[in-house]
């Protein structure tokens, strides 16, 4: 905990050389899967419409959406996984250059990797060492292999092991191992504290950490924007498939007065702390087309032209951008 | 809001679709089941001026070594081993019934069936059917008798899991509570809830008494030589391979999968169609 | 530990078996003393019109067929526990050594079969799943949906027709050449016999594990830890090796194990059409000629193969468990 709170007040600040050094820029990224089945009509549904993103090297960004709002397709998208039949458009670069499928392909698993959310990612018949092992490229693995078991708290005689042996916990910390034991730039946490009591949570998110001091990008997809705070840099909000705001940690203060749009502030009042403001968490169905804001439906300062012009995405400044008319 | 609509609207298109596929399939089965009710026996008389034909226009399955038409013989065998299909997955059906509703009575009861399925599903099918068949002396009775023995376990099952399922229900709960006699549960609760399972398990029967029927036909255990029967055609055909008569096993096999394989396919249609997939 | 438990395990279903079995028994007992064929006719067969009344006594007598259906019952079940499973009519032989000597015939028919389907079912079931919705998965399960309603005999009859009547590489039927003894066939001649019938089960016998791996396959894909392979940058052949082979593998082997009482059937209408000398013609023969010590034999018998395999399956899958759960490695 102690160690926590003292990671999590040093922000990794970025020198001014880097700004324009981003490890992955994703901008007008969309995703839309189209659904042709034998006796239903073809149907689009588009799960990502406008999402933007940058983030350093050490930097944590956390992706702050409800669920079941297509986070996880995201971090497919992003290593080239994502179903076939789903068509993405946009920018994606990744150390300054495009980031195309054939790429995506050499990179999955090696300088992109994913930070699985359930405990089943594992291969139930499988070693955990032997499938921690797969990602060392050193020789003498199994030296390596053991003092990043002892790295992440996890005794040497489990590597052995099969997965049903071992608890989540443990599990979790293999994931990390594996985050350590690949030569990730950038990592994809997907969903990493679904299910963890506060304990547990703290532990990961101090994991996450080490991983980001050791010069690694942290994309953190997730539901829960109270653990998103505790770590990390920046957060990007995400409603019904765009992003709608981008805000530093230091933001989030007192009533989200610094917070500019109406979702965001609503996310953070509606936290038991903040007054537990209630707030309508449903979005608009993915297979449907919206011409103006997609918030415009569950905004209080929504007007008619709302509904019928799209706000684009203002920069604000490096580190901040929102998408509303009258921010 | 919009989204469930078009929901709902997509799962109804699909249920028409599943529906019209069910017609289309009962109307195949009609044409090909059916139509043996019409041919009369001077259909399938021999012929001895026209034996030995290979397929044509005007015999399209060819004709025996007695010059009688296959296309006939076929319709009409597939007639009869409709109606012994039909027989034998009724009286499992009613077995299936019956035997699921004692199993729901009590333990002891439950205890029973449950050894009499494994009983009955220890040995091959086609070993059953064989002593069974023995025993009767052969015939139809003796395949109806075998078919009707060896199938009722499986459908058994599935009922069994199903009262099971409705018997810690609310309402049946509720219903005991109000006292009303188990009687009346049965005939309120359990029969309307069992009858469309029941009706596609018996559906799905068919394709394998059918098979069945014509394995134990062909071994010879089943119906008379005299009888049209698939497998009395092929156990037939098999002592004229020699003279290269190829089309006498090749047209009625293919008419057996093809009506086996639509019912197979009107089971499985139904199935989703009342389990709304 | 883990062996006693094991053993544990097969005692167990042994047992039940052994109960499963006298019920097993006794029915069919029950069933073949309702059949109205007179035993002493059918051992006496076309002599029935030369051998006198007292003869026809004492042969009654022999059989125990005078006394009554309870006692013939005991006495049957005292031999069967002796190990004596009657003499044959029809062969004049001990029921026992002909079950012996015909199932070893029909035992490498089934083993050719069981393992040939097994593998090509297994393969196509996984080429079917790792293609889902493509053209490839829809003419393999095609195929096997087709299978599922083709009757054995059928397939048997055409591959004769094929391979006989056409291609003339064999002769119609007899699973040893003609004209010789048993113990001159030489091991070629048993294996091209062997062939047809084997191919015929071999063919059938893919559709249903084929189906059944396709599932599995297709769950397997679902599941995380083949998403989280994918986002390692495993796919492909690769992927399927390191973690679809050892996921799916066991289930299918087990779930074939299972299919037992369906290979039986097919046995028995596979060595009907090729006249291949085993136990399914045997049963056929015996059923037909009214060999009612055969019959009941060969009835027995098939339980107890279908008890064999139920019981490899079900071990397959209790082993897994425990290693599952002790945390070793399969």
């Amino acid at each position: 905990m102690s160690i926590l709170h003292e990671l999590t007040y040093t922000t990794n600040a970025v020198p001014e050389e880097r700004h324009a050094n981003y490890l992955l820029e994703v901008k007008n990224f969309s995703l839309t899967i189209e659904r042709v089945e034998k006796g239903y009509t073809p149907e689009r549904l588009y799960v990502i419409r406008d999402f933007h993103l940058k983030i350093h090297h050490g930097e944590i960004v956390a992706i702050v959406g409800a669920s079941g709002s297509g986070k996880s397709l995201l971090a497919d998208a992003i290593l080239g996984i994502h179903p076939k039949n789903s068509m993405i458009e946009g920018t994606v670069n990744f150390e300054k250059s495009p980031l195309t499928e054939k790429r995506k392909k050499q990179l999955r698993g090696k300088d992109i990797m994913l930070l699985p959310q359930m405990t089943n990612a594992l291969d139930p018949l499988m070693k955990v060492g032997k499938q921690v092992q797969t990602f060392i490229k050193q020789k003498n693995k199994q030296k390596v292999l053991k003092s990043i078991f002892q790295k992440v708290g996890l005794s040497p005689t489990i590597i052995k092991e099969i997965p049903s042996t071992l608890s989540g916990g443990m599990i979790r910390r293999i994931f990390i191992a594996m985050a350590l034991a690949s030569e990730a730039k950038l990592i994809i946490a997907d969903e990493p504290t679904n299910g963890l009591d506060l304990e547990a949570l703290d532990e990961l998110l101090l994991q996450l950490k080490i991983l980001a001091n050791d010069h690694r990008a942290i994309v953190m997809i997730t539901h829960d924007i109270e653990a998103a705070l505790k770590i990390a840099d920046k957060i990007a909000v995400f409603y019904a498939g765009e992003t709608v705001e981008i805000v530093p940690r230091k933001n989030f203060t007192k009533k989200g007065e610094k917070l500019r749009h109406p979702y965001t502030k609503a996310l953070w009042n509606a936290l038991p702390q903040n007054g537990f403001v209630p707030m309508d968490s449903s979005q608009p169905s993915p297979s449907i087309v919206i011409k103006g804001c997609v918030f415009s439906d569950q905004c209080p300062k929504a007007t008619k032209i709302c509904r019928i012009k799209k706000p684009k995405l203002q920069e604000i400044s490096d580190n901040e951008m929102v998408r509303c008319l009258y921010a | 809001m919009k989204s469930t609509f078009q929901m709902d609207s997509q799962n109804t298109i699909h249920r028409k679709r599943l529906l019209l596929k069910i017609i289309g399939l009962l109307f195949f089965f009609f044409i090909f089941v059916l139509s043996g009710f019409l041919i009369g026996e001077e259909q399938i008389e021999a012929n001895l001026s026209e034996k030995n034909l290979s397929p044509s226009l005007v015999h399209l399955f060819g004709t025996d070594w007695l010059g009688r038409d296959m296309f006939m013989r076929t319709l009409k065998g597939l007639n009869l081993s409709f109606q012994v299909g039909l027989l034998a997955s009724s009286i499992s059906a009613v077995l299936a019934l019956t035997l699921s509703l004692l199993a729901s009575k009590s333990r002891l009861l439950d205890y029973i069936v449950t050894i009499l399925i494994d009983l009955f599903l220890s040995i091959p099918h086609l070993v059953a059917l064989i002593l069974i068949a023995f025993v009767l002396g052969g015939g139809i009775k003796g395949i109806v008798v075998g078919i009707a023995l060896t199938h009722w376990p499986t459908l058994t099952r599935v009922l069994r899991a199903e009262i099971m399922q409705i018997k810690s229900a609310e309402y049946v709960q509720l219903s005991k509570k109000l006292g009303k006699s188990r009687m009346w549960i049965v005939k309120h609760h359990f029969i309307p809830h069992l009858i469309p399972q029941l009706f596609v398990g018996f559906v799905l029967l068919f394709p394998h008494a059918i098979l069945h029927e014509s394995a134990i036909t062909f071994l010879g255990f089943g119906l008379s030589p005299e009888q049209p029967a698939i497998g009395i055609i092929l156990s037939e055909s098999m002592k004229y391979l020699s003279t290269g008569m190829w089309w006498l096993v090749l047209f009625p096999g293919i008419s057996l999968i093809a009506m086996v394989a639509i019912f197979d396919a009107l089971g499985n249609n139904l199935r989703k169609f009342i389990n709304r997939e | 530990m883990q062996l006693t438990n094991i053993a544990k395990f097969i005692l167990l279903r042994t047992m039940k078996f052994t109960i499963l079995l006298f019920a097993v028994i006794a029915l069919s007992f029950t069933l073949v003393s309702f059949s109205p064929v007179d035993p002493v006719q059918s051992y006496l067969g076309a002599e029935m019109m030369v051998v006198s009344e007292e003869q026809k006594e004492e042969i009654a007598e022999h059989f125990g067929v005078n006394e009554p259906k309870y006692k013939q019952f005991f006495n049957w079940m005292k031999m069967f526990l002796q190990g004596d499973l009657g003499t044959s009519l029809l062969y004049r032989q001990d029921v026992f050594s002909i079950i012996q000597e015909k199932f070893l015939a029909s035992f490498a028919l089934m083993a050719i079969s069981w393992a040939v389907s097994g593998i090509f079912g297994y393969g196509l079931g996984v080429i079917a799943g790792m293609n889902k919705g493509t053209i490839i998965d829809r003419a393999i399960k095609f195929y096997c949906f087709t299978l599922a309603s083709t009757p054995t005999f059928w397939i048997a009859i055409l591959l004769l027709i094929v391979f006989s009547l056409w291609l003339g590489l064999y002769p119609i039927g007899l699973g040893t050449p003609i004209g010789m003894l048993a113990e001159e066939v030489t091991l070629l001649d048993r294996l091209k016999h062997i062939l047809l019938p084997a191919l015929t089960l071999s063919i059938i016998g893919v559709s249903n594990i084929a189906l059944h791996t396709r599932q599995k396959v297709v769950e397997i894909l679902d599941a995380e830890f083949i998403r989280f392979a994918r986002a390692k940058g495993e796919e492909g052949i690769l992927l399927f090796a390191r973690h679809g082979f050892r996921n799916t593998l066991f289930p299918a082997i087990s779930v074939h194990f299972t299919s037992f009482g369906e290979l039986f059937g097919g046995v028995i209408l596979a060595e009907q059409v090729f006249s291949y000398p085993g136990l399914g013609q045997a049963i056929v023969q015996a059923g037909l000629n009214s060999d009612v010590p055969l019959l009941l034999g060969i009835v027995v018998f098939s339980a107890f193969f279908v008890f064999v395999g139920n019981l490899l399956a079900d071990l397959l899958y209790y082993i897994i468990y425990l290693r599952m759960k002790n945390g070793e490695m399969i």
